[in-house]
């Protein structure tokens, strides 16, 4: 029993990382940048939903008012920061993208201070029993949400134009110019839903731990991270992927070797997808034109 | 050549000597009081440990991510040896030294173990592997028992000052610049301008990238092991990932590929933060927005890829005095 | 025995078989030209004998050791350099760096000895600088030593590619469309750039080349690959009229 317990539980965390790692996996796949700032874009998204909630806002304007304020916030990273990096070495836009998520940490630490504000109750936890299992509602709720969302960004993605030009420019920038696809707006359009679907994980974590604090986005940007390199980098299939198995692995490692070692576990199966395939579960080989 | 060499070491040295007898007259005079020789320890510890860095990232072309964990290592490892063997009571010098070679060679041996399956992979992976490997050597720390885990270790001997690290330091720097300087040093930088090429003209890069990726980490053990002897307390959470973020800052803000860069850059965004009061709060706010606006506008660092050198300082003078105005961008140190 | 023996070279990338039962055999000191259409496979088979592919099939023998599953950097102990289509240098290194690094394996000091500035790493360094120097005479480079190799007209280097190659000290030297991009002129400069390399050095040249009139002009023996496979060997004199290289060149 304890067993599916956990696993239920790793279906929540595991679907809260999965959104958040659509966003790495779209990013990577049309501009191969890591965007470390991710993360932090999915703090903000929790701050923004906070401040509704506050506000006393109903609950399909708390999402709604998040996710538009933070994928205007994606397009203006993107345009400020990275743009006038894209024929730069990898490297420098790297270090940006570090530099940041480090910068929109410090920010939110200087206008919301280090704190954790505690979110306020906007969906009310009401456990359902089925036999001798609790399952909360939330879990179901924040499982359901991320599914609608990864099924309406598929669609999105393989049927509308706009989606089948994010493919093109992901496969060959140049040659998708010349086909008279938009390339800036076709990027920042990835941006923009990339980054509201990291507000959206961002509001189902504020929801799942009740409280939101200025380095919530670090270690679930990492992990996300991490799940997107699981699945494949650049593929979203992968990113669902990856996002789940690390939801289930974590809460594994958490329920039967030790809460301490989680964040070391999750790392150490970094390493080893990199060292034995490095294109992830889903990825395919390529090797370098000489 | 090597005459040319050889009167340019002479000069370095000797001006080195002057800069010492410079601080030691300042502080014997109080001019430098003992707060500001703390800083100034600080500084000779972020040279050694962000030129160790600038090697993988501005001379071996890869990014690295977890120099903290590096650091770790060898403040632990330097500081619980250093503990162990205090029974032989070793003159304080000594005592150091070796602390901070084993410290520093345990070190290189983890970073050899973590540049293995690292090192094979391309530009951004490395990134993340090696911010991964940081993090369980510091979740590691924080959970062994001979570290004290989480509550720090204390009962360290405080045995640096400001001789000693600054001595320290100036043998890492000349250690480095010599390196780079070599056939060896070629090699690395052959693999940061183009891998195919470098394999092609005979470079085994898997060899020089572990060995650059080693000589890296040992240093930065090194840099450790000065830390936990000066500070005297050592807390796992001191080597997260924001202070290896400062590191890259560092490398990043002097110029990847440029020692004297990292030097002048130590001395900037270590003595800032202390110099200014209210300053240190906004640190990271500062730092990153300072990152930005060098990538977007002067990726290359202050000092780009050059060396500042006396010799070119020396050479530019006469050149200013004979109004003919060349530029003073000598190699050498 | 022949310097270079190539036999039934195959490789297959996934599904799709990009060279097959291509086969060669180089003397020392002869020069010959690999031409083909676009795709044909021509640098595939560079990039096999090099190290960079591993081929599915067949056999590579260099100077009588088999150098198949030998790294690139292996291969070139072994006396093959290469030059490569898209130049590749040390763009931010001195163009006299660019040489020494090339160099590297003839220079044995190890790195306390370069540490420490012992005696070993004085001479060898001496003797580096001076191989580099006379290295970049022969082609005309020696002012340009210490600017950064970025910063070279484009003739200038691919020479500076050719004379890198050549500071590893091969006893064969692969040349990729070195004459790619030039214009006339320093495509005839090139011609006699090989040659001179040839007889100063008295190394064999494998040339893989577009340009029709500078490999009918030097190469004695020429292989033609269509498709990944061979249509035709023989002297410049064959191969103008073999039917076969005329179809694959110019269409039915």
């Amino acid at each position: 029993m304890l067993l599916i317990q956990q696993l239920i539980n790793g279906l929540q965390v595991g679907s809260i990382y999965a959104v958040i790692a659509l966003g790495y996996t779209m990013v990577y796949g049309i501009i191969k940048l890591i965007n470390f700032a991710h993360g932090e874009v999915m703090m903000m998204g929790a701050y923004f939903a906070f401040l509704a909630a506050v506000a006393g806002m109903p609950i399909w304007a708390v999402f709604l008012i998040s996710m538009v304020l933070s994928a205007i916030l994606g397009m203006v990273i993107e345009r400020v920061a990275y743009k006038p990096l894209r024929s730069a070495p990898r490297i420098s836009s790297l270090i940006t993208a570090i530099a940041m998520s480090l910068f929109l940490q410090n920010l939110a630490l200087f206008i919301f201070k280090a704190d954790p504000k505690v979110m306020p109750t906007i969906i009310k936890n009401n456990p359902v029993t089925i036999g001798s299992l609790q399952i909360s509602n939330i879990t179901i709720i924040t499982f359901l949400v991320s599914v609608v969302f990864m099924v309406i960004l598929t669609i999105f993605i393989s049927k509308t134009k706009s989606g089948k030009a994010m493919r093109a420019v992901s496969q060959d920038t140049e040659a998708a110019m010349l086909m008279g696809i938009n390339v800036n707006s076709t990027i920042s359009l990835t941006f923009a839903i990339g980054s509201a679907l990291a507000a959206l994980g961002g509001i189902l974590y504020a929801i799942a731990y009740t409280q939101v604090m200025p380095t919530m986005g670090l270690l679930p940007g990492l992990k996300a991270f991490v799940a997107a390199v699981l699945g494949g980098i650049g593929i979203i299939p992968g990113a669902m992927i990856g996002g789940f198995i690390l939801g289930f692995i974590e809460t594994l490692t958490k329920a039967y070797i030790s809460s301490r070692w989680a964040d070391a576990i999750v790392f150490g199966i970094l390493i080893v997808v990199l060292s034995v395939k490095p294109t992830g579960i889903l990825g395919k080989n390529i090797r370098e034109k000489v | 050549m090597k005459n040319k060499n050889k009167k340019s070491y002479l000069i370095n040295g000797l001006a080195l000597v002057l800069l010492f007898i410079l601080l030691n007259v300042l502080i014997k005079n109080n001019v430098i009081s003992r707060y500001y020789q703390g800083i100034m320890v600080f500084v000779f510890i972020n040279v050694i440990v962000a030129s160790s860095l600038n090697l993988t990232i501005g001379f071996l072309g890869q990014l690295a991510l977890g120099h903290a964990g590096f650091m770790a290592i060898g403040a632990y490892g330097s500081a619980l040896f250093s503990m162990y063997i205090k029974e032989m009571a070793l003159p304080p010098t000594a005592l150091l030294i070796t602390s901070l070679l084993v410290g520093g060679l345990l070190t290189g041996i983890i970073g050899y173990l973590i540049g293995l399956p690292a090192l094979r992979l391309r530009g951004d992976y490395l990134a993340i592997i090696t911010l991964g490997f940081g993090e369980i050597i510091r979740v590691i720390i924080n959970n062994l028992k001979i570290t004290r885990g989480a509550h720090g270790l204390t009962g360290i001997d405080k045995l640096v000052n400001v001789t000693n690290s600054f001595w320290i330091a100036v043998v890492v720097i000349v250690i480095l610049y010599a390196i780079i300087n070599s056939r060896h040093g070629r090699a690395i930088m052959s693999i940061r301008e183009d891998e195919i090429a470098a394999e092609a003209v005979g470079i085994n890069t898997v060899k020089y990238k572990s060995m650059g990726f080693t000589i890296s980490a040992f240093f930065a053990g090194i840099g450790g092991g000065l830390f936990a002897h000066y500070m005297a307390y050592l807390d796992p959470n001191t080597f997260n990932f924001m202070k290896s973020v400062e590191i890259v800052t560092i490398v990043v803000l002097g110029g990847m590929g440029s020692l004297t860069g990292t030097i002048i850059a130590s001395v900037v965004l270590t003595a800032l933060p202390e110099m200014l009061r209210g300053f240190a709060e906004y640190r990271l706010l500062v730092y990153s927005f300072v990152l930005i606006i060098m990538m977007i506008f002067r990726p290359q660092g202050i000092l780009g890829r050059k060396e500042f050198s006396i010799n070119g300082l020396i050479k530019h003078s006469k050149n200013i005095i004979k109004k003919t105005g060349d530029n003073a961008e000598g190699g050498e140190l | 025995m022949a310097l270079l023996e190539v036999k039934d070279l195959k490789i297959k990338f996934g599904g799709l078989t990009a060279v097959d039962e291509f086969s060669i055999s180089i003397e020392k000191n002869e020069l010959v030209g690999l031409i083909g259409p676009n795709g044909a496979g021509k640098t595939t088979v560079f990039n096999m004998l090099t190290g960079v592919y591993l081929p599915t099939s067949g056999t590579i023998t260099l100077d009588g050791q088999d150098i198949v599953g030998k790294r690139p950097y292996d291969i070139v102990s072994y006396g093959a350099a290469r030059t490569f289509q898209n130049i590749r240098l040390f763009k931010d290194l001195t163009v006299i760096d660019n040489v020494k690094i090339a160099y590297h394996k003839q220079m044995k000091y190890n790195m306390i000895e370069g540490i420490f500035r012992l005696p070993s790493y004085w001479k060898e360094e001496k003797i580096a600088n001076d191989y580099a120097i006379e290295l970049l005479d022969i082609f005309d480079m020696k002012p340009y030593a210490d600017s950064l190799a970025k910063n070279l007209p484009y003739g200038k280097q691919r020479k500076l590619e050719i004379a890198r190659a050549l500071a590893t000290g091969p006893k064969i030297l692969m040349l990729d469309e070195p004459a790619a991009g030039m214009n006339p002129q320093e495509t005839k400069e090139l011609m006699e750039t090989i040659d001179l390399i040839r007889n100063k050095f008295n190394i064999a040249i494998l040339l893989i080349e577009h340009d029709m009139s500078l490999v009918m002009g030097i190469c004695e023996k020429i292989t033609v690959i269509d498709y990944g496979k061979i249509i035709c060997v023989g002297n410049p004199e064959q191969i103008k009229c073999d039917p076969n290289v005329i179809k694959a060149y110019l269409g039915e």
